[in-house]
């Protein structure tokens, strides 16, 4: 496989890279994400047991709790966040907790949104990499 | 997919942009700088005034949210707009039903010590529209807990976005949110229609399983807004329970119930008179399967199931969102008749105003005496409230205590409804109603 790179808009702009964790059904951070350890706890996720942490984060949405902003940005207090997060649909509550962690901590993952059918072509587990430009690019 | 506009480009107004520049204090340099930020995340063109918030940033989730009141505190914050805030780490009342360490004691105290130095109104509780005056239809308010969002926009008609913590505090510091999604009223419009019709009338205004019909809908509709056709006499404590259950299985930010809710007098009404993108018939199998996935604990009977079931109930837990009086009074009668047994934990979560009322009419006496704890300002998926371990198998009316129980507090869910839950915790195992379906 050639190397892929993908554009999307840099809702919170930043540069990192992991190995991409696919979620598939969108997941609340708060009651969702334990900030300790990063590992997910909602039970009724099909991911539940798996760590977010310094994964890039592909999934479609946020859900549920508006405190998942707070989730997320104890999470980069201890650590714990994902190296980037990328979503398919605008979740403003993601990208909040990143915007405060540039605030308080000047660091947070970025928040990547990208259409629909480039968020379909990351596939699980391949090495990723975010840049400031809102570009992504899948290790060849 | 790409939003238009960049922080860059929001068209701002000279006061924002004093603001900006720290003319009214570097906390509202702070709020309006991630104001600005997220109107550019949103798309907005613009910001827009607000009349009212409502804060959730006040619950203690870890050291940040401390560090990031402390940096508003210091710099000066006071809100601009009345703002009422949201549940805490504690139940400041009743100290001792704290069952956590006492660092974490103090840095949920000083979370909630900070909100109210910057001017909220301390009611502490996730239903704010049950309290203290409510917004006014069509007017604009920047409020966060998703199941007071819910019902801000549906019920009260008022208009928010999906606001989460730290831009609440953000727009009543500033006065001001992007003018985009909910505040708008093109994006107000109805998309995915779930039609009800063929359940039985029974079961359409039966209160009990109004949060299994938010739980479905919340799971099915994802972040677009729902029309339920075919809903019958819900009132404001079953459409509370029915959005707090869609908020949390989904992004719900607004529904509309066709005859019942202030924007759809009418289908068409509902939908803006346009088509909509998907039709859902929900049977009763739906219901059946909304109302499994409700509960966790393992080889639970379906909720409805006649007789009883073996299955040792730990905790009961009712109050998310918060106990009204009208639903203390729904209670009542039930515990008299059927008090918890005594190795069952029976546990309410509510907020001053109800609380007062319990204390004058006598009835929390009642409840005390029948082993019933009151907890308010704060609640008992958020906060280390159970003496009992984890582990156990809770019991619940609410889908969002459902919904959150097992991630937050480790223990299995079983959701029933309010006589159910009674039932169970008197017997200290499962008790099912047989008369529930029709």
């Amino acid at each position: 496989m050639s190397a892929v790179e993908l554009k999307g808009q840099a809702l919170v702009a930043g540069a990192a890279a992991g190995k991409v964790l696919r979620l598939e059904e969108p997941l609340s951070f708060w009651g969702g994400v334990d900030p300790v350890s990063g590992t997910i706890i909602d039970r009724r996720h099909p991911r539940c047991g798996e760590s977010v942490a310094g994964r890039v984060l592909v999934m479609p949405y946020g859900r549920g709790s508006s405190s998942s902003s707070s989730v997320l940005l104890e999470g980069v207090r201890l650590g714990t966040a994902p190296a980037a997060v990328v979503l398919r649909e605008l979740d403003g509550i993601l990208a909040l907790g990143g915007a405060v962690a540039r605030e308080l901590y000047e660091q947070s993952p970025p928040v990547l949104l990208l259409a629909p059918a480039d968020w379909e072509a990351l596939p699980e587990g391949v090495d990723a990499a975010v840049e400031v430009s809102g570009r992504l690019r899948i290790a060849g | 997919m790409a939003a238009a506009n960049t922080p860059e480009t929001v068209e701002l107004t000279e006061r924002d942009r004093a603001m900006l520049e720290g003319d009214f204090g570097e906390a509202a340099a702070v709020a309006m700088r991630i104001l600005v930020t997220m109107a550019g995340v949103y798309g907005a063109e613009r910001l827009l005034d607000i009349e009212g918030a409502h804060i959730d940033g006040c619950l203690y989730h870890g050291d940040s949210g401390v560090d990031f009141a402390e940096l508003l505190v210091a710099g000066g914050a006071r809100v601009s707009v009345p703002t009422t805030l949201n549940v805490g780490g504690l139940d400041l009342l009743h100290p001792e039903e704290f069952a956590g360490t006492a660092e974490r004691r103090a840095k949920a105290l000083r979370l909630m010590e900070c909100y109210e130095e910057m001017g909220c109104r301390t009611i502490w509780t996730c239903a704010p529209y049950q309290t203290t005056p409510r917004p006014a239809f069509g007017q604009q308010v920047a409020w966060a807990e998703s199941n007071a969002i819910v019902f801000a926009n549906s019920v009260l008609g008022a208009r928010t976005h999906r606001y989460g913590d730290f831009i609440d505090i953000c727009a009543a510091i500033t006065g001001r949110a992007p003018a985009v999604g909910l505040h708008l009223e093109e994006n107000r419009r109805g998309r995915v229609v779930f039609d009800l019709r063929s359940l039985p009338r029974a079961l359409r205004s039966a209160s009990w399983v109004l949060p299994a019909i938010g739980y479905l809908v919340g799971e099915r509709c994802g972040n677009r807004i729902p029309v339920l056709l075919g809903l019958e006499q819900a009132d404001e404590d079953g459409l509370k329970a029915l959005g707090a259950a869609a908020a949390s299985s989904g992004a719900v930010a607004l529904f509309h119930a066709v005859g019942i809710t202030p924007e759809a007098p009418t289908l068409e009404a509902a939908l803006g008179h346009a088509e909509p993108e998907e039709w859902i018939e929900v049977g009763v199998s739906d219901l059946r399967d909304g109302l499994r996935s409700l509960s966790t604990a393992p080889g639970e009977a379906e909720a409805g199931a006649a007789g009883s079931v073996e299955l040792a109930i730990d905790v009961v837990a009712l109050g998310s969102p918060h106990f009204s009086p009208r639903e203390f009074a729904e209670l009542m009668p039930l515990v008299e008749r059927h008090p918890p047994a005594g190795g069952v934990e029976f546990v309410v979560c509510t907020n001053r105003l109800s609380l007062g009322e319990l204390e004058r009419t006598g009835n929390l006496e009642r409840l005390r005496a029948h082993g019933v704890r009151v907890v308010v300002d704060t609640c008992v998926v958020v906060a280390p409230i159970l003496r009992t371990p984890a582990g156990g198998v809770l019991m619940t009316n609410s889908g969002k205590f459902a919904h959150y129980a097992p991630g937050n507090v480790g223990f299995d869910v079983v959701f029933g409804s309010l006589a159910e839950c009674v039932r169970s915790a008197h017997g200290g195992r499962l008790w099912r109603d047989p008369e529930l379906w029709p």
